[in-house]
């Protein structure tokens, strides 16, 4: 009893306003105190961790991907036209892989220029592009070496001052 | 518990657990790769067939049936349709309330059709379905929980022969296994009907069909004829379709 005379109680010491009075022993003590309380209420679950896998299985509750389904209107002998138009279309995914088999055509385009036409007709248009947007000095330049690879003409000379003589 | 390949094509009773083969890693760029030295296929399995750990529980009796790489699923005799994503089924308009219409699709439940939910459909311009009309129509929700909903267009705004079915012609249902018969590419059934009458048919997923020929009496004849390749072999089917085909 004696000793403890003279003494401040710990909650009162825990109080705001005695804060700055607390020497730094004290204080480290407190703090301890405090968190050993609030680790002690914490509750956790003591189960074993959890293990994540990868699943390699999907579920699929439709027919669709495991069936290549035909599509579901069909018309025979010329009954209805439109639907015979709409069969041929959507059934084609199914048949895909054996016209794509037999036919080495398949997939090409049907086209009216050929690639060659094609490519000639570029190489033309390349060269007028070039020129519309060469500045006039680079024009020049670009017709020069049109005539030299042609042998139409040869340079021009160009025009200097010329000084008058005495 | 057996192993899938064995069961392929084999009668399965549910509760039979399939057990999947274990391969070795085939990809070695894998990043998982260095983490498990073997390595199991990425399996689908269609209904029938749910996960049971690793390996697959069947939960349907039929055959088992394999397509390439990995999808397994079970080919079972069932006359109940539930409601599938992605399935084209023809319903019937019982109700129509506001912007949607009430569809019977032969489900648990009825299925919401939008009105918009037609090719062209706007807000003024809405499509003319009544009471009692036939629809054919693609799900594009389908789950357990909620009501299935219906669309007559698909993902690009255009309906391909889904909507109203014409005004004429006989609809009957049939098991769920044979319109999946009568759907596989170069099935004999379908090459057979093709030699019969001029005529069209609307095959639904949810084990409906519908039939228009010219008069009502070849309507009725193929529709008895479908009815009846249920029960028939291939012999017998071929006599009668030789009895009908000019």
């Amino acid at each position: 009893m004696a000793a403890e005379v003279g003494r401040l109680s710990k909650n009162l010491l825990r109080m705001k306003f005695m804060q700055r009075s607390l020497d730094p022993e004290t204080k480290k003590q407190l703090e301890e105190e405090e968190k050993k309380i609030i680790s002690d209420e914490h509750w956790f679950l003591d189960l074993p961790e959890l293990k994540e896998k990868e699943s390699f299985i999907i579920e699929e509750r439709s027919f669709l991907p495991c069936e290549d389904f035909l599509y579901g209107r069909m018309s025979f002998k010329g009954f209805n036209p439109e639907i015979e138009k709409l069969m041929v279309q959507m059934n084609s995914k199914t048949t895909e892989i054996k016209t794509e088999e037999e036919d080495p055509d398949f997939g090409k385009m049907d086209v009216d220029v050929t690639d060659e036409e094609m490519a000639l007709r570029y190489e033309s248009l390349v060269n007028s592009i070039r020129k519309k947007f060469a500045k006039k000095r680079d024009r020049a330049a670009i017709k020069e070496t049109e005539d030299e690879n042609c042998n139409v003409k040869g340079r021009k000379v160009k025009k200097a001052f010329l000084k008058p003589q005495d | 518990m057996s192993s899938v390949q064995d069961a392929v094509d084999q009668v399965v009773l549910p509760g039979d657990v399939l057990l999947l083969p274990v391969q070795a890693a085939d990809a070695p760029l894998s990043l998982s790769a260095a983490a498990s030295d073997t390595k199991r296929m990425r399996v689908v399995c269609g209904p029938g067939l749910v996960r049971h750990g690793e390996d697959l529980q069947v939960t349907k009796c039929g055959l088992l049936r394999h397509r390439e790489p990995a999808v397994y699923w079970v080919e079972s005799h069932q006359k109940r349709y539930v409601p599938v994503k992605g399935d084209h089924v023809i319903g019937i308009v019982t109700m129509k309330s506001g912007d949607i219409f009430r569809l019977d699709v032969a489900g648990s439940d009825q299925a919401s059709l939008s009105f918009l939910a037609f090719e062209g459909a706007t807000k003024k311009n809405r499509p003319n379905v009544k009471v009692g009309d036939l629809v054919y129509g693609q799900f594009i929700v389908a789950n357990k929980d909620m009501e299935p909903e219906l669309a007559c267009i698909d993902g690009s705004g255009k309906a391909n022969g889904m909507g109203v079915i014409g005004l004429d012609g006989f609809m009957f249902k049939v098991s769920l296994g044979l319109v999946r018969k009568l759907l596989t590419p170069q099935n004999d059934i379908i090459q057979e009907l093709m030699n019969v009458f001029p005529m069209e048919l609307v095959i639904g997923m949810n084990g409906r069909i519908w039939i228009k020929a010219k008069t009502i009496q070849q309507t009725l004849i193929v529709a008895n004829i479908l009815e009846a390749c249920e029960y028939l072999t291939a012999a017998q089917r071929k006599q009668v379709f030789a009895k009908f085909s000019d």
